[in-house]
């Protein structure tokens, strides 16, 4: 479908976006990479009065090293992230996650701001920045502030974010040394979402987990963190070679209570009660992963 | 209305458009360029992938205004001096299409991939291609052709971006 009509425009510097977003009013959105939006505004779904298209900000594109973090500007892709040293270095489940994202030609174009400003708790991105405790910084024609990962996913499609705040960056921080990582999504088609996704880091010493960090993908209408299963894992030891066959297993028991606190959603791909089951087996899967990796 | 400037397969063209005209509706409906099809609404399909500066994109989800200033290459600037690129021949003589109609899309995705990996495995074809859905062959062939097509473009430096 042809979407309705909007008025265009595209500011020369983030001020001006600014300026220009809060001059606009509050049924203005910001455009980004378009991969999530302009599908909306295609099936009418989304009726803008006003995209401010922060595309070719430049400003917005940066990754770069903050010392204790990786600081990854609003506007860099999909593409620009999976292919950074820098983040395949210092924040390797960033790159782990966005690889799995669309497809590639989605992918050149979706940003990384943009796929956590739509706040989809399918998005793959949301689940990492809260395991991550992420920040993210926000500015509009008043200033700038800092959104913590966990205060960002306010409800399903609700960020954090008022309607004249432009998302500019997100700063990754860095665990150090000692940490495993694992993304581990479930999905039937090649380039589909997540019908439930689990984010894993763990950090290892003498054969076990001395700390866990899970976020889960699309088991509510936010990103969550595991956190029982986080305390259940400390201490848990790791075991060398996969333990498919029954037998005792720490790591598959922390896990048992991965979908605790959980709302998930029904929909053709899965009811609840499945979702629980993946969340559970799918956890297990990517500690393993992490715990080894 | 903005005034945009887009080249298009080395064309170069200016046009008033709306902020709405999508990217493949200014190739189809003001260009003239049918050879880039619309298979859905979802973005998920992939049948009207182009390059745009150089990089694989979904022309039904970029505004014509977005391409402002940018280089658009579809299937139609793919032949030279009436030879076929060497992956349209090795469609051709894989059978890698029954309808055709993702077979631009298709296309324009494997170019991409080659850009990166000039000569993938089996595996790396069915990721690269992933954005791409076809109703008809079941891929296979599809496949083969990309991978007879990079053998065929490893031979000779080809001009497109
Ligand atoms: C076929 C297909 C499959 C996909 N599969 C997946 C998947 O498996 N996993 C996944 O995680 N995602 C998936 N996506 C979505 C993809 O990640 C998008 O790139 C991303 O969600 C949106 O990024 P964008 O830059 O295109 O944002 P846009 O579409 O431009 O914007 C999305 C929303 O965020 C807002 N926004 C964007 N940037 C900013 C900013 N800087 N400040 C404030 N608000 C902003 C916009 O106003 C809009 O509401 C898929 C998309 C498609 C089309
Ligand atoms: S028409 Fe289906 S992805 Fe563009
Ligand atoms: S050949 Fe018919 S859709 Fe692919």
């Amino acid at each position: 479908m042809i979407p309705a009509a909007f008025d265009y425009v595209r500011p020369e510097s983030l001020a001006e976006a600014c300026e220009a977003l809060a001059d606009a009013g509050e049924d203005a959105k910001v455009l980004a990479g378009g991969q999530s939006l302009l599908p909306l505004l295609r099936l009418r779904l989304s009726f803008p009065s006003t995209l401010v298209d922060v595309g070719r900000l430049t400003e917005l594109h940066d990754i770069r090293d903050g010392g204790d973090h990786v600081f990854i500007g609003a506007g860099a892709t999909h593409y620009d992230v999976v292919r950074s040293p820098l983040v395949n270095a210092a924040c390797p489940l960033v790159a782990l996650a966005a690889a799995t994202v669309a497809d590639p030609a989605v992918r050149h174009r979706g940003t990384f701001g943009g796929a956590l400003a739509h706040a989809d708790p399918a998005g793959d991105l949301p689940a990492v920045a809260v395991a991550l405790d992420c920040v993210f910084t926000a500015r509009s024609a008043n200033g700038e502030r800092e959104i913590p990962a966990a205060e960002f996913f306010v409800d399903y499609l609700e960020p954090a974010l008022a309607p004249d705040e432009i998302l500019t960056g997100i700063r990754v921080p860095k665990l150090g040394p000692g940490w495993g990582y694992h993304y581990e999504k479930f999905h039937r088609t090649a380039q589909s979402w997540a019908i439930v996704g689990v984010a894993a880091a763990v950090r290892r010493s003498n054969g076990v987990v001395e700390e866990a960090r899970i976020g889960l993908t699309n088991m509510g209408p936010t990103p969550l963190r595991a956190r029982g299963v986080e305390d259940a894992l400390r201490g848990a030891g790791i075991h060398p070679a996969a333990p498919d066959d029954g037998g005792a297993d720490p790591i598959r028991d922390a896990c048992g209570e991965a979908a605790a606190g959980s709302s998930p959603p029904s929909d053709l791909h899965a009811q609840p009660d499945y979702r629980r089951h993946l969340a559970r087996a799918l956890t297990h899967r990517a500690v393993r992963a992490a715990a080894r990796a | 209305m903005p005034r945009i400037t887009v080249t298009v397969d080395g064309v170069t063209y200016e046009e008033e458009v709306e902020p709405r005209l999508l990217l493949v509706h200014l190739l189809r409906d003001r260009l003239g360029r049918t050879g880039t099809p619309i298979g859905c609404d979802t973005t998920n399909c992939g049948a009207c992938t182009v390059m745009l500066d150089g990089r694989s994109a979904k022309s039904c989800s970029v505004l014509a205004v977005q391409a402002d200033g940018c280089d658009v290459l579809t299937i139609e600037g793919l032949a030279a001096d009436g030879r076929l690129h060497p992956l349209q021949t090795a469609f051709h003589e894989e059978h890698a299409l029954q309808c055709g109609y993702c077979t631009p899309g298709m296309i324009m995705a494997a170019l991409d991939l080659l850009k990166e990996d000039p000569d993938p495995s089996e595996e790396a074809v069915r990721e690269g291609l992933e954005g791409n859905l076809c109703r008809c062959t079941g891929y296979c062939n599809i496949v083969r052709a990309v991978r007879r097509g990079a053998q065929a473009m490893s031979g000779r430096e080809v001009s497109a971006s």
